[in-house]
């Protein structure tokens, strides 16, 4: 799977990261930095829930 | 549990509506689902309403929650424009606005709220009030053609407005009740230091009174009169005096309702009814109180949870509730529950400077952390907001 971020709608509430801390980070504003974003199967349900979380559906993510 | 629901009806097609859908597909629920809403256009975003959508940043079609394209893959029956007016719990079905009737097996409340009025506009021109987009749209022109904005309610709405409006070269009045900005949901400390960044901005913040009635003028205009005697002049206002559930329809219905739909742990409110968003006020096991959270990620995580529910999850809704703010390039955020709090404590930067991050207690624990322009830093308190560290341990060790 591959991770797409909209970085201009992102709110910064950092969902992502409480969902999968080791592929989404955030900058000095708050704003989405992705760690990985072609993560490995196994990170798959905590990915596809942090994009479900995300407030603003920032986050998309492809099926490979 | 009961038989396993084949037909599934959604009422309500804002965030918590929509997520609940999705999350029944999610979940590999391949029955009938029915989504209801009141409003004509499809699901769409409302914190971007009083910020890109008033500034105009943003264009309307930016804000829908999903592409029209992709309806499809949700296999739908999307029932737009239409509100329900009644519910009978006992025959397990909804009549709507048309009078036709749905049948359902699993009903998911989601209606929402819609926003309080006052008396004291009551016959008066050129007021508005926002929740849905086209009141956005409504407002904003009217707004734009407006030499002065009289926004009445400083919490989270009539604050965003006011800066918005501001930095759109608007001049603006904002009034409120309490004597200091949002101080039931931020706290005394960090309202002061609100109401400084809009009145270091320029807007004419008039506190500790409330509007008492309107006098329109004979050039299209009203002097709006407050209870401290005074009065401003505008032709455009808007009541921003929060909310109430969206509930009216359910008035025969034998649910309880009290402040919103009342539900259990797991956001059932009767045999076959759920509910999720704004409309619900659940039992927090965690809070050990029942709550109501109007803000926008409530809206996805309790229509995930109640949705998972439906399916028989049977798993209670225990969220670390979370909300921000955008003022003036200043983003506020808050997990918790911070009201109830009698504690306060800064355990990064200080509320004098740009950035800070306090903590909150309750009780002898940690019950909310609010972040200040401090997104990372406010994200490692989260974790003393969801284990509820106990008060004493916190500010000891943070400030050793």
């Amino acid at each position: 799977m591959r991770i797409r971020v909209d970085v201009d709608a992102c709110v910064g509430g950092g969902q992502c990261v409480v969902a999968a801390e080791d592929v989404f980070d955030q900058d000095d504003d708050g704003l989405v930095l992705v760690l990985q974003s072609t993560p490995d199967e196994g990170r798959a349900d905590a990915v596809r829930m942090a994009a479900r979380l995300c407030p603003a559906r920032a986050i998309t993510v492809d099926d490979a | 549990m009961t038989d396993a629901p084949r037909r599934i009806v959604v009422v309500g097609a804002s965030a918590a509506g929509l997520t609940a859908v999705e999350t029944l597909r999610i979940e590999a629920f391949d029955g009938e689902i029915t989504l209801v809403g009141a409003e004509s256009r499809a699901p769409y975003d409302r914190p971007p309403l009083s910020k890109q959508i008033l500034s105009g940043t943003w264009e309307p079609s930016r804000i829908d929650l999903r592409s029209e394209a992709s309806y499809g893959e949700l296999d739908l029956r999307l029932r737009l424009g239409t509100a329900c007016v009644e519910l009978d719990v006992r025959d397990r079905t909804v009549t709507l606005d048309d009078a036709s009737r749905l049948e359902y097996d699993a009903l998911l409340i989601a209606t929402g709220a819609q926003p309080r009025e006052v008396s004291a506009t009551a016959g008066c021109p050129g007021v508005h009030v926002l929740r849905s987009l086209d009141d956005a749209l409504a407002f904003r022109a009217a707004a734009l053609d407006a030499d002065h904005v009289l926004v009445v309610g400083a919490g989270f709405l009539g604050t965003e407005v006011a800066a918005t409006l501001t930095e759109l070269g608007t001049r603006v009045t904002m009034v409120d009740a309490e004597q200091t900005p949002m101080r039931r949901q931020l706290g005394p400390v960090v309202a002061e230091r609100l109401l400084r960044l809009h009145t270091e901005r320029g807007v004419d913040v008039r506190t500790g009174t409330v509007l008492r009635h309107c006098l329109p003028r004979d050039d299209g205009g009203v002097d709006a009169v407050l209870t401290d005697g005074s009065a401003v002049r505008t032709s455009c206002l808007l009541v921003a005096v929060g909310a109430t559930p969206a509930t009216r329809w359910l008035g025969s219905s034998g649910l309880r309702i009290d402040d919103g739909v009342v539900c259990d742990p797991r956001c059932q409110a009767a045999p076959g009814v759920h509910a999720a968003g704004d409309v619900a006020s659940w039992f927090h096991q965690g809070v050990g109180a029942r709550l109501r959270v109007e803000h926008r990620t409530n809206a996805t995580e309790q229509a995930i949870a109640a949705a998972r529910n439906v399916l028989g999850a049977d798993e209670p809704y225990v969220p670390v509730p979370y909300f921000w703010s955008d003022q003036f390039g200043v983003r506020i955020q808050v997990y918790g529950t911070i009201t109830a709090a009698s504690e306060f404590a800064v355990i990064h930067g200080g509320t004098d400077e740009d950035s800070f991050v306090a903590l909150y207690g309750s009780g002898g624990r940690v019950v909310g952390a609010l972040g200040w322009r401090a997104p990372r830093e406010l994200r490692r308190a989260r974790s003393l907001v969801a284990s509820q560290v106990p008060w004493q341990e916190v500010c000891v060790a943070e400030r050793a």
